[in-house]
């Protein structure tokens, strides 16, 4: 996918556009407001990665403008602000999500695909599909191989979440973040005992697994019944 | 600028000198009332007595003309006292009466006079103020009738003499009372400020001196007292926390640091490179995790999130973050139970006070376990065992357990989390709270030291407390914060 990234330190920039190559995107690169905001309007790209505080025209500005002319693509914003108010200000003016730094790659990475993901209009889909198991939004009901699966309200929006997101990798931030609404740092490894409890009960019994442990990055749910 | 133009300057003595006009403005007021009231009293009074003498001697004339007259004014004329009489013939030549000559100011013209006379009472003679009424008569003949008036004018001149000295010993004291008030006022002020000079050149210790009086001044220097307490504690709070920083940051830096460096002397193997890698990323990710601790107490202690605070149930709140607890607890061996007797409301951020509890309960997890249950804690194995024997004899929760428990009373909200481990002893219960501060016994575990301040400067900053229990056995740690109503 095709991603614009306005950051003005060289060196994180340099690094970033390496690191997402490797991934198999296309990347430019600007390093001031200004420029960034015209190199937005003239191309069009699947995410903007957006640092907060850029020469010659802040980030937040340059995302509002954008917002303003009717442009929708998803944005990134990256800030070494991580105070709820700031992050509210920064989803406020127009963002799709917001990582603080210092943030591993992997957490950048798995966000960016999933805002990019975002894209395509949100089909308000009543069931979720993987492999062989299905999740009922309305009725709020999980079966697996046609076997009903009994989970805590919480495990089943943990399960939504993954499956909204099939194919993706979801952090462990990502999933405190949009699962639970909570910004800070459980000190513990909480978010993984909560996957191996509902791994437990969606995997467990069934011969192919569906929810992966992506290593050093977070998790997956997929399709793949290999 | 000299003393007096200070006392002069001060406010006090401004205040003084106006409340000082208004009083010397109504007392001549009321004075000059008084006065003219009086004198216009005195004068009707007097007129109508001498037109009622008037009136009897005119009877004596119509009765027996001048001779008549004249015998009368002589008759009265004897008779001791203030009526002035006089009866001259067309020349103002005296024919009877107790005026000796008729007075210089008496013109050909009937009416009303007011002149000086002499008067001679037993051999003495003195200079007084007559009102008399002259009348003339056929034959140019004139009666002067008068009254002696100088007793009114000394009743003026009282009265004038007592408005004088009265304002001027009222001005007198008002000035003197109110430089001896801007005075004090200003040796009280005069300490303050020396007092905030020393502050300012670097002594915090100082404090405002206290008069004990309980009066306005009395209540700022202690506000300001107040004040300095708290800017001192946190000057100290902060100088302890850099060098906290300095001991705490530097150890895993250099842990990083010597971690690289080795990896780079043994370092042709891929295997030991990445290996050395992964610790390092591991090592800045714990670095990264007391960087936002440290921010996250920071900011609570700034005050700044208050403008964000909203309506939240507290039980709600703490339910939440067990619920996200309740598997690491499940799978450490322990209990993780909450209560809560209803909704309790308050005005909070929901993040902060969910971080608070969050790692309450995670102290309570690492930390707060019975060896049994798999606890750390480094607790004597004799007294753990009794511990969690006394807790079962007294019917209490399993030694594993771990409660919540979320009321609402009153004005108070509280939010505790109980463990049964070997709990924090008295003497330390203060010092944990600080940052970076870790018993000895916990040294070996991983962790900050910063949990429990967090959730203590979460809850100041909620206007509440934080108390470190015993809950023998075990450690309560119990958040009070303010109740929202209605």
């Amino acid at each position: 996918m095709k991603i614009l990234l306005i950051e003005d330190d060289a060196e994180t920039a340099g690094y970033l556009v390496r690191a997402l190559k490797e991934s198999g995107h296309v990347i430019d690169h600007s390093g001031d407001g200004e420029e960034g905001l015209e190199m937005a309007q003239a191309g069009s790209f699947d995410v903007l990665v957006v640092d907060r505080m850029i020469p010659r025209r802040d980030g937040l500005s340059v995302i509002a403008e954008l917002r303003k002319a009717g442009d929708q693509t998803p944005v990134l914003i990256l800030s070494a602000l991580g105070e709820v108010d700031d992050r509210v200000k920064g989803l406020r003016a127009g963002g799709d999500d917001y990582l603080t730094k210092p943030y591993a790659f992997s957490e950048l990475l798995a966000r960016i695909e999933v805002l990019a993901r975002r894209k395509a209009p949100e089909a308000g889909e009543a069931v979720l599909q993987a492999g062989d198991l299905l999740l009922d939004r309305l009725a709020h009901t999980v079966r697996r191989s046609g076997k009903a699966i009994p989970l805590q309200p919480r495990e089943f929006a943990l399960l939504d979440y993954l499956m909204r997101h099939k194919g993706q990798v979801v952090t462990r931030t990502m999933l405190l973040e949009n699962v639970w609404n909570y910004h800070f740092d459980p000190q513990t490894n909480v978010i993984d005992v909560h996957i191996s409890r509902l791994r437990a009960k969606i995997d467990r019994d069934f011969a192919a697994p569906l929810l992966h442990t992506v290593r050093g990055a977070g998790y997956m749910i997929s399709d793949d019944l290999s | 600028m000299t003393t007096l133009a200070k006392l002069v300057r001060a406010s006090a003595f401004r205040l003084a000198v106006l409340f000082l006009a208004f009083f010397a403005l109504s007392a001549t007021l009321v004075i000059g009332y008084i006065y003219y009231s009086t004198t216009v009293l005195l004068s009707r009074q007097l007129n109508e007595a001498i037109e009622t003498e008037a009136r009897g001697l005119a009877e004596q004339y119509a009765a027996g003309g001048t001779v008549r007259l004249l015998a009368a004014v002589q008759q009265r004329a004897a008779i001791a006292g203030n009526d002035l009489y006089l009866m001259t013939d067309a020349s103002f030549r005296p024919l009877a009466g107790n005026l000796y000559g008729a007075p210089a100011e008496v013109t050909e013209a009937a009416g009303w006079y007011e002149f000086s006379f002499r008067r001679v009472d037993g051999g003495q003679v003195s200079e007084r103020q007559a009102l008399a009424r002259t009348y003339v008569l056929a034959g140019g003949f004139r009666l002067i009738v008068g009254r002696d008036i100088e007793e009114r004018r000394s009743f003026q001149r009282v009265i004038a003499s007592a408005l004088f000295w009265g304002l001027g010993l009222t001005i007198a004291l008002g000035i003197a009372g109110g430089l001896i008030a801007s005075r004090r006022l200003l040796a009280r002020l005069d300490a303050m400020a020396a007092t905030s000079q020393r502050i300012m050149a670097g002594d915090l210790s100082e404090r405002i001196p206290e008069a004990g009086t309980g009066d306005e001044l009395d209540r700022l220097a202690l506000s300001l007292n107040a004040m300095l307490d708290r800017i001192e504690r946190l000057m100290a709070g902060l100088k302890e926390v850099s060098d906290n920083i300095a001991h705490d940051l530097k150890t895993p830096l250099t842990r990083l640091r010597t971690r690289a460096e080795t990896a780079l002397r043994q370092g042709n193997s891929p295997d030991i490179c990445r290996r050395a890698l992964e610790q390092t990323i591991e090592e800045s990710d714990q670095l990264i995790r007391i960087f936002n601790a440290l921010l996250s107490i920071a900011a609570a202690e700034a005050g700044a999130a208050r403008a964000g605070f909203a309506g939240l149930d507290a039980a709600t709140v703490a339910s939440d973050v067990a619920e996200l607890y309740e598997p690491i607890a499940e799978e450490a061996g322990a209990v993780l139970k909450v209560e809560a007797n209803g909704p309790a409301p308050l005005a909070g951020d929901r993040e902060l006070i969910s971080q608070a509890i969050a790692n309450l309960i995670d102290n309570a997890l690492k930390y707060g376990l019975p060896e049994a249950a798999g606890g750390h804690r480094g607790a004597v194995n004799g007294k753990s065992a009794k511990s969690a024997k006394s807790a079962r004899a007294a019917g209490r929760e399993a030694p594993g357990e771990i409660t919540v428990s979320v009321a609402a009373s009153g004005d108070s909200v509280e939010i505790a989390v109980r463990d049964h481990g070997p709990g924090v002893p008295q003497a330390e219960r203060e010092r944990v709270v600080q940052r970076f501060v870790r018993l000895e016994t916990s040294r070996s575990r991983p962790g900050s030291g910063l949990g429990l301040s967090l959730a203590a400067a979460v809850a100041r900053l909620h206007k509440g407390e934080l108390k470190l229990e015993d809950n023998s056995p075990g450690l309560a740690v119990r958040m009070i914060l303010p109740a929202r109503h209605g």
